[in-house]
């Protein structure tokens, strides 16, 4: 594991220095294909590097979910529609920047008192006390009580990488359950951290719904202490959640057999409408006063995507478990990025704590997500009305940015290549990138997807 | 740094309320057993609540609390001080005469531009913003570089300097696994932290000479060649911290052969560029030596104290290759281990930089406004000097005070000296004797001066 200076097996298996030194020689005495075409070797003759140290890094591969906005730029198709990426677009297609983000920036530029110092290692104290907040209610008892320690992180990814890193140094259990389909870089982020990655069943196929049986029981066989990511709300990529009673029932299983809830809350607000009813999954766990780790982000919430905010709460049994966290917090911060960055922080903590701000944010907030669910209901009623095959209703079931058509990756290739769609292999489209004008072009497409391609 | 990995006892079996069974509005018993038993407990809020749940100890009961933070901590101490003589000389963060953080004017400019011009917060690629790549690339290695030239370069947006060592650090274990890691006796605090939780060996090699509160470059050349062939040498551009103390021209010449003889992989943290001889290009000028050598070199830029952009975390990682096709091989690899630490890095100081950088005005007012920060530096390490040399009376040499550059200067004091200014003089330093002269005025040099020849001779 991490610490010390023992070295753990990499995630993709390397050559040892000798086989690296062998190799190297022996492509020197042939003489590397790189020699004839590439003139900067000839440009230095002296270097005792004419064959890399670095030629044994191969190129990876391009991430999947960001792959697609790559091909769709490349694209030179005037129709094209890119649903692959989760940003929000206006119904002009166009990113959106709030204005209440506008507003607080513009009172943060124009303050002449304000520095750029170092925050602290755990990050702005206003931020981290108004991000508990908000996701765990104003008058949460686990915040009366002492017994959150939260810290800003790099939105979403950084939250849970953090939170991943202290538990394979701290706890018992390093096997962690991720729903099945979960969103991509989830598995990537616990392996790295250190922990097994295995999986509960999650998604029916079938019903475009919750395999709720089959959660359970997964859930029930995992071993004792076993960490869980949940999802908060507004599952990815398949917008399916439980319902408060499925929730329910959960925490109930999670409890008795002691499993460590991990949420991951990217979309509160967004996914309802309503700040509050987006985090019920959450506070009911905390309400039980057992323990959980929670990581915030809002890069959709308040449209702040490149600032990466984000937050790691931890909801501990005691003041004092909590503060010895976070002193063991800042040991896994400190190595990876010293302190984070200042900029999102302050325009987050400028509007939660204001209390116009915060209600212009929730109309704001409340705007975008009635938008995607006026998609969701356009474009289950374009499909309704083409008479295309099978039943679309998940379409207005799901909830969130994303929904899960159920298409295969034949039927994806087919509407990229026919009718310039980009969306993920998996057949996700992001509802955010839809828009009244372009809803019949994808209503076409899926139309033809499902009654040509396979 | 030490976060052991602590493993639990087993962990007990609880004993969960059936919730249909029991009423939760009932008192219970309020036995409490010791660490690793069960305990029923009963509080107010549980009784609210529609579900019971057995209370159980907390899975993190064993955590110890981690020591502070060495170098963050003194500001703490510091600020909890209240004697009016009291003087900062622990972070290397940059103060005015009147010793209060500074924001660079034409930063303020770019953060005004940047807001008219009302540019959106989309998501950065992996690798950072491309004017940023460019604009860091072309400042650290001379727009006419032949590694740029030939595209020989993958430059990848870090978090400040911590974050581009830490992501050179994970490609190291990765690629390199065993391959060691040579750095300075002594170096920034955080180094081995860096190279320890990204699971990368590293040893010391001798650079500090107490005896001359200079360089033992004997030493550092002999170990450097006693390192296992491929080793990576930690190098600092300039301004060593926490030393001071920086090889001459002529020394780098020498330590650029040992590293080429050895097929050893020069790393440079290069986190004072322009802020240590008050000139962008001269301090770029090891880093140059040895790309202009055709050598393969990893370099970490950081702007937190050239631009005064501490908390906005920006800096970037450059791996010099031997071909272009190797360099996007290697961008490939620093953007999958970027993904999962924070999918993509912070836009407002990337673009902070590329409108500086990018714009010739500004630029020429970094420049400026760089060498007025490097300057009253340079003024305040020849004040002291001068104040120190009037008063002390024994032939000590203190000139190492001018020789050395940057923000820091090791004065040599021991850790009972360095404890005596703080606890006599309420002078707040780090441990290893190392002050920032960043945070000394002019009018404080005479105190100062007091202060060090007392702990120096009174103190051992």
């Amino acid at each position: 594991m991490h610490g010390g200076n023992d070295s753990h097996s990499s995630p993709s298996p390397s050559p040892s220095p000798a086989d690296r030194r062998i190799n190297a020689l022996v492509r020197h005495l042939q003489g590397s294909p790189l020699d004839a075409a590439d003139p900067c070797l000839a440009a230095a003759p002296t270097s005792a590097a004419q064959i890399s140290v670095f030629d044994h890094v191969v190129r990876a591969p391009e991430d999947p979910i960001l792959g697609v906005t790559v091909a769709y730029n490349k694209d030179p198709s005037p129709v094209k529609l890119n649903l692959g990426v989760g940003a929000y677009r206006t119904e002009e297609g166009k990113p959106l920047v709030l204005n209440v983000v506008r507003k607080a920036e513009q009172m943060l530029v124009n303050d002449r008192s304000r520095v750029k110092e170092y925050l602290p290692i755990v990050g702005l104290a206003d931020f981290n006390k108004l991000s508990a907040k908000l996701i765990l209610g104003a008058d949460s008892p686990a915040i009366q009580d002492n017994r959150v320690t939260t810290v800003q992180c790099l939105s979403g990814t950084g939250s849970l990488r953090v939170g991943a890193e202290f538990l394979a140094r701290h706890y018992h259990q390093h096997t962690i359950y991720i729903p099945q389909p979960t969103w991509g870089n989830h598995v990537k982020i616990f392996g790295l951290a250190g922990l097994a990655v295995k999986t509960y069943r999650y998604y029916d196929p079938a019903t475009r719904g919750l395999n709720f049986r089959g959660l359970l029981e997964d859930l029930g066989s995992a071993p004792s202490g076993a960490i869980v990511l949940l999802h908060a709300c507004a599952h990815n990529p398949t917008g399916v959640d439980p319902t408060a009673q499925e929730w329910e029932q959960i925490r109930q299983l999670m409890r008795l057999k002691a499993l460590l809830p991990f949420f991951d809350s990217a979309y509160q607000g967004f996914a309802s409408g309503n700040l509050d009813a987006d985090a019920q999954s959450i506070r009911m766990f905390v309400r039980d006063g057992g323990e959980c780790l929670v990581a915030q982000s809002y890069a959709k919430n308040m449209g702040l995507y490149g600032e990466r905010v984000g937050a790691l709460s931890m909801v501990c049994r005691s003041a004092d478990v909590a503060s010895r966290v976070e002193s063991q917090l800042k040991l896994v911060i400190r190595p990876m990025y010293s302190n984070p960055p200042i900029h999102g922080a302050s325009i987050v903590a400028t509007i939660l704590k204001d209390r116009a701000m915060f209600q212009e944010w929730e109309v704001e907030l409340k705007a975008m997500a009635d938008r995607i669910i006026s998609m969701r209901k356009q474009l289950f009623d374009a499909l309704r009305s083409r008479g295309t095959p099978g039943d679309w209703s998940h379409i207005i079931k799901q909830i969130g940015m994303f929904t899960f058509t159920g298409l295969n990756s034949t039927q994806v290739a087919f509407m990229t290549k026919e009718y310039h769609i980009y969306l993920t292999s998996d057949g996700r489209i992001s509802m955010a990138g839809l828009s009244s004008r372009t809803v019949p072009h994808l209503a076409d497409a899926i139309h033809a997807a499902v009654t040509k391609a396979a | 740094m030490a976060s052991s990995l602590l493993s639990f006892g087993s962990a007990s079996p609880l004993t969960l309320l059936d919730p249909l069974k029991v009423n939760p509005r009932v008192g219970g018993s309020n036995q409490a057993t010791f660490l690793g038993k069960n305990f029923i407990k009963t509080k107010k809020s549980f009784t609210r609540t529609s579900m019971a749940v057995a209370v159980e100890v907390s899975k993190f009961n064993e955590l110890t609390m981690a020591p502070p933070d060495p170098i963050l901590g003194v500001s703490e101490a510091f600020r909890a001080d209240t004697h009016e003589m009291k003087l900062n000389l622990g972070v290397g963060a940059y103060r005015t005469e009147d010793l209060q953080p500074y924001v660079l004017d034409v930063v303020k400019k770019a953060e005004n531009l940047m807001l008219e011009r009302g540019e959106n917060k989309e998501y950065l690629p992996i690798e950072g913003l491309a004017a940023f790549n460019k604009a860091t690339a072309e400042l650290l290695f001379g727009v006419e570089s032949s590694v740029l030239q030939q595209q020989r370069v993958a430059t990848v947006q870090g978090l400040s300097g911590t974050g581009s060592l830490r992501l050179a650090a994970e490609l190291i274990e990765r690629y390199f696994p065993g391959a060691k890691v040579l750095i300075s006796a002594p170096t920034w605090g955080n180094h081995k932290n860096i190279f320890n939780d990204a699971g990368v060996p590293w040893s010391e090699y001798r650079y500090y000479d107490p005896k001359t509160v200079g360089l033992d470059f004997d030493g550092m050349i002999s170990d450097i060649k006693a390192a296992p062939a491929g080793s990576f040498v930690l190098l600092h551009g300039c301004a060593h911290n926490p030393t001071g103390i920086d090889p001459t021209p002529e020394q780098w010449e020498v330590i650029a052969d040992v590293i080429q003889e050895k097929n050893h992989i020069p790393f440079f943290d290069v986190a004072y560029q322009g802020f240590a001889s008050g000139s962008l290009d001269e301090d770029a000028s090891s880093v140059r030596l040895f790309a202009d050598r055709g050598m393969e070199l990893l370099v970490a830029q950081s702007y937190s104290k050239n631009l005064g952009l501490y908390s906005e975390r920006i800096g970037a990682i450059n791996v010099v290759c031997s071909s272009s096709e190797v360099a996007q091989r290697v961008k490939s690899q620093l953007k999958r281990i970027a993904r999962p630490m924070y999918s993509n890095p912070p836009i407002h100081g990337a673009r902070i930089v590329a409108n500086v950088v990018g714009s010739p005005d500004l630029f020429n007012e970094w420049k400026e406004e760089m060498a007025l920060m490097a300057g009253r530096i340079k003024s305040v390490r020849q004040k002291l000097y001068d104040s120190i040399t009037s008063k002390e009376k024994t032939s000590k040499d203190w000139s190492f005070i001018l020789k050395q550059i940057g923000m820091f200067s090791f004065t040599g004091l021991n850790k009972a000296q360095s404890e005596n200014m703080t606890s006599k003089w309420h002078v707040y330093m780090t441990k290893d004797g190392r002050i920032s002269l960043a945070g000394l005025s002019a009018a404080k040099c005479d105190y100062l001066a007091d202060a060090i020849i007392d702990s120096y001779h009174n103190v051992s």
